[in-house]
């Protein structure tokens, strides 16, 4: 009975669905009030139907329930409760279902949360966010089914992938989603306010804690990512450039955008035609994100072309979705009056610049993931574009903006004083220089670029550190009066500061682990020592250990240095009987900011073992500095207050620090 | 019965989420972009008394967010003119509304899940299935006995030939190809035993006929040409390697040898259709060769008469061997009664009657079949 109960639980909501769709939308056009109230309690509604059917497919994966197809095709009996759950989306139909059910979150969210909304805003945001759930119930409904049943229940069930086995995915997926789909809020507020015609400074206001939250999810979400292929992949890497990363860096990047030209929208008025185009493309790409992972169309054009129902399907809620918006923009941005002005160096200028940067690195990962798609289908031709592209592309483009970074929260609104500025980030520029001083002559000249890197990685922590210092007029002013004044800073200034700072905590990841870590690939018989970076690893002896559904190989290392022994490490590889495949666990060892890194493979004839050593120095950094973005983003998402801009009276004079800009 | 019972529940609840708002009660007024300008005009002067920002940027930020302020109190003050004279809503739109929810939400949801779900499968935990197999002390529990047995017993070939297709029903087939291969380890090479592990490879690969599978039933087919299983498989190897001809000639081949009524004919025979081969004309009855019937499409009434007679005796001819063929004299005796011989059709009854004589089940069988055609009363 659960399972038809939650297959029925998500035809209601796709009903209560369509009736949200329409109701609200013409209670906004005619201003009738009770029309409009319903689209708050059809929204709570829909969660709740949505979550129901989300729980009934989980009650049916926890208890083997295998007359579900779903659950027959991707679980086992055998399966710890866990990834028992986690199947549930570890596979294409449970995932849109947990897809869905973040939209019916953020749907409810705002119908909860939302009484500072104007009611006809609010209506026709909760009417468009309904117009896409019910794209997507439709979608599940007709296509990727999650609820459709077996007459005869197999006994067994096929198992989850393996590589899916991993606590990576109870957390990953469910981040990422809430990143990509809480985009969708930002999307449905754009839109509305082109449907009603008019925007201001409190649109991005309103706008602003949703694009937030969702930013902050996908920035986590992201990493989590990374930090599981690194350790599943089982060859140390952590970003591969693999269309399906790139898809949700796409969004990313774009959100980024928006919630840095929001920022100007609400301050100043200005850049509002902008922003309401990046909202609707930042949605946009997490949409075509969904079509590429969710259609098949990577793992070959041709695949896709054989059983094209799903891929055309989400190919029509594209075309739908994305070519209505921007034809709907097309026809009333025009419209829309333009706000205040500002002189190119300025706040807002830097803003804007920020913008330039971060859209146009988007577009080169655009660029970089379908041109490949594009060219097979046209040609047959297969190539793939990987790091060379990006490095000569995506890189610079990151490097500039990541040293603008620091200017544009020290520029004042308006009309801001560059030269003041760079005067006042000379000292962190100094702490930088003497970061590259230093590495230089640490590592001897082996990579030129590396030690400029350390230096931008250590301007920009300097940087923020120096922006703080500024606002709370630390060292200038007494040091009580200067606490008091940081407490009573807004939060997002500390927000702002923390997750730049959290940016270059990540290059200063991705630098020490690119630059200096080392890498052996040896053959190994038991007792047999190896080296790497002043690390002695002894190989004990390989022994089998039986796991709840694989039974698992395990190899013993004894790890030492300077001949004093710090730990084991204990790399395995494990074989899944049910689908005959087999999953690689590297072991991890932290050294500081560094980790060992250790992999085997297979036993070569003479009872050698192969095995991958990695030693990466500071590669933690790289999902610490996301943490700590993230919790940038928390500071400034907590700020209660709204903010305003001050604009800089023209005629006086910008470098005097009592005359600063208010965040 | 619960079942819809509970739906009947959810759809209610559905549907008082779309009633309830109609109600018509007083809800709070929305919020509005004139708050927001007020907090940001007392963010302002927050930020002054703190020492934030200088008098002059407090000023030009206040002129300009009063600036705000006032075209949003303005283009708010119609709005509410409009939605305190209206009433805010039309008795109209409520009940579009609400016929909305009460019959077109529910008629909706019942047509697609009708469409799409199946209400008359139970739920079938992995716990209750468990419980059922207990009960039935059937398969599952079976098998767990054998696998004990053979445990303390590891050579025991019958066990295993007991236990092997079990597995491959139960889709256990990693299961299914070990014990195939035990067997084969424990009584030799073999056929069928070679027959029997390339099915269970096969199973394993959903269904695909492996590089693996296809090397034991050729060393099948080469212990024993006359292999049947290995052979049919051979022939889905050929069609999944994309050699349909080939395909279609393993499996003709097959369908001629095959006895009259063995299961597996079906079977071969849409495998057969399945790769665009014509199957042959069954077997069981040899009756005219197609070219005999082609030839006898082209011929004159009188020369078919002749051509049909030389058949009939050349049958004659051959029960005077095999006398103990039913089919043979049962072809016969309508032969002569169709071509109007009915004194022959009477001395064949007769030979047949006494060639049968030995076997009282098909001596019943002729006379029906004499009766039938009315030779005899």
């Amino acid at each position: 009975m659960i399972p038809e109960l939650g297959h029925y639980a998500l035809v209601l909501a796709l009903a209560l669905g369509l009736i949200q769709s329409v109701a609200p939308a013409i209670g906004a056009r005619y201003r009738d009030a009770s029309l409009m109230r319903l689209a708050d309690s059809t929204a709570l509604m829909q969660f709740f139907f949505v979550a129901l059917s989300f729980a009934a497919l989980t009650a049916s994966y926890v208890t083997s329930d295998f007359s579900v197809a779903n659950v027959y095709e991707n679980s086992h009996s055998m399966m710890p409760l866990i990834y028992k759950m986690t199947s549930v989306w570890g596979n294409h139909e449970g995932s849109m279902l947990l897809w869905v059910l973040i939209l019916a979150v953020f749907g409810a969210g705002v119908a909860a949360f939302g009484a500072n909304l104007p009611t006809r805003l609010k209506a026709l945001v909760l009417a468009v966010q309904s117009w896409i759930a019910c794209a997507f119930y439709l979608f599940i409904l007709l296509t990727s089914n999650p609820f459709l049943r077996l007459a005869q229940a197999p006994f067994e069930g096929r198992d989850l992938n393996p590589i899916l086995q991993d606590p990576g995915l109870a957390i990953h997926p469910p981040l990422l989603y809430l990143g990509y789909v809480g985009f969708s809020i930002a999307f449905s507020f754009a839109i509305a306010a082109l449907i009603e015609g008019r925007i201001d400074a409190a649109w991005a206001r309103w706008v602003r804690p949703w694009t937030l939250a969702a930013w902050m999810f996908l920035t986590l979400g992201i990493a989590m990512g990374s930090y599981w292929a690194y350790y599943t992949l089982g060859w140390g890497g952590f970003w591969f450039w693999d269309p399906v990363e790139n898809a949700s860096l796409m969004p990313w990047l774009a959100g980024t955008a928006l919630l840095h030209s929001a920022v100007v929208m609400e301050k100043r008025n200005a850049l509002k035609i902008w922003t309401i185009l990046l909202a609707i493309l930042t949605f946009s790409l997490s949409l075509i994100g969904t079509f590429l992972v969710r259609s098949g169309v990577l793992t070959s054009v041709h695949a896709f072309a054989t059983d094209p129902t799903r891929g055309v399907f989400i190919l029509a809620i594209l075309v739908l979705f994305i070519g209505g918006s921007l034809t709907l923009f097309a026809w009333r941005a025009p419209m829309l009056k333009q706000g205040g002005l500002f002189a190119p160096i300025s706040r807002e200028g830097a803003l804007v610049f920020n913008n330039l940067f971060l859209t146009t690195a988007c577009l080169t990962v655009f660029v970089g993931t379908l041109y490949p798609l594009a060219l097979e289908a046209l040609t047959g031709e297969k190539i793939s574009v990987g790091p060379p592209f990006y490095d000569v592309t995506f890189g610079p483009l990151m490097l500039a903006l990541i040293f603008a970074m620091p200017f544009g929260p020290l520029l004042a609104w308006k009309r801001g004083d560059l030269l003041g500025v760079a005067q006042r980030l000379m000292s962190a520029f100094a702490l930088g220089l003497v970061a590259v001083g230093i590495t230089f002559a640490i590592e001897g000249g082996q990579s030129v670029l590396a030690p400029f890197g350390i230096g931008l990685a250590f301007f920009v922590i300097a940087g923020s550190a120096v922006d703080l210092a500024e606002r709370t007029g630390l060292f200038r002013v007494p040091l009580p009066t200067a606490a008091r004044r940081a407490a009573g800073l807004p939060r997002s200034a500390w927000g702002t500061a923390v997750a730049h700072a959290g940016l270059a905590l990540t290059l200063l990841g991705i630098i020490g682990a690119a630059t200096w870590g080392t890498e052996r690939i040896v053959a190994l018989k038991p007792s047999q020592t190896v080296a790497l970076s002043g690390y002695e690893l002894t190989f004990q002896g390989l022994t089998q250990r039986r796991g709840p559904n694989y039974t698992a190989e395990v190899a013993t290392f004894v790890v030492r240095r300077g001949g004093a022994t710090i730990g084991v490490m204990e790399p395995s590889k494990r074989s899944f009987s049910a689908r005959a495949m087999s999953t690689n666990e590297a072991a991890l060892k932290m050294q500081g900011l560094g980790q060992l890194y250790l992999s085997i493979g297979d036993t070569e004839a003479g009872g050698a073992l192969a095995v991958r050593l990695y030693y990466k120095p500071l590669v933690l950094l790289i999902w610490f500095g996301a943490l700590v973005m993230m919790l940038g983003g928390a500071l400034s998402l907590s700020d209660r207050r709204l903010r305003v801009g001050a604009p800089k009276p023209g005629k006086k004079p910008a470098a005097r620090p009592a005359m600063q800009a208010a965040e | 019965m619960t079942l819809w019972l509970v739906f009947a529940l959810m759809t209610a609840t559905a549907a008082f989420a779309v009633l309830w708002p109609l109600s018509g009660r007083k809800t709070a007024p929305g919020g509005s972009d004139v708050v927001v300008y007020r907090d940001q005009l007392d963010e302002i002067a927050r930020d002054r008394a703190a020492g934030l920002i200088g008098e002059a940027e407090a000023e030009a930020a206040r002129i300009e967010v009063s600036r705000r302020l006032l075209a949003a109190a303005d283009a708010a003050a119609p709005e509410t003119a409009i939605e305190a004279s209206s009433a805010g809503s039309s008795l109209w739109r409520r009940r579009a509304t609400a016929l909305a929810g009460l019959l077109l939400l529910p008629a909706g949801a019942a047509a697609v899940y009708l469409a799409l779900g199946s209400p008359q499968l139970p739920g079938e935990p992995l716990a209750a299935r468990l419980a059922a197999v207990d009960r039935n002390n059937s398969i599952a529990s079976m098998v767990s006995q054998v696998e004990a047995h053979l445990e303390r017993n590891p050579n025991d070939v019958r066990g295993f030939e007991v236990l092997a297709p079990i597995y491959l029903r139960m889709g256990r087939y990693a299961d299914a190809v070990a014990t195939r291969r035990k067997l084969i380890a424990l009584s030799g090479e073999s056929a069928d035993r070679e027959a029997d592990l390339g099915e269970a490879l096969t199973a394993a690969a959903n269904g695909i006929v492996t590089d693996e599978a296809k090397n034991a039933f050729d060393s099948a087919v080469k212990l024993d040409a006359q292999q049947l299983k290995a052979r049919f498989f051979l022939g889905l190897a050929a069609e999944q390697d994309g050699d349909k001809p080939k395909a279609a000639t393993i499996w003709r081949g097959l369908l001629e040898q095959a006895p009259a009524g063995v299961p597996w004919i079906e079977t071969v025979r849409e495998a057969l259709a399945r790769v665009g081969g014509t199957p042959p004309p069954v077997a069981a009855a040899p009756g005219p060769s197609a070219q005999e019937v082609e030839a006898a499409a082209g011929m004159s009434a009188e020369d078919r008469n002749a051509m049909i007679r030389g058949m009939v005796a050349k049958l004659a001819d051959r029960l005077k061997q095999q006398s103990d063929d039913l089919e043979g004299w049962q072809r016969l005796l309508r032969a002569y009664m169709v071509l109007g011989e009915r004194d022959k059709a009477v001395a064949a009854a007769a030979d047949a009657k006494q060639a049968l004589a030995g076997s009282p089940d098909k001596l019943r069988r002729i006379e029906d079949a004499a009766k039938d055609l009315g030779i005899e009363h």
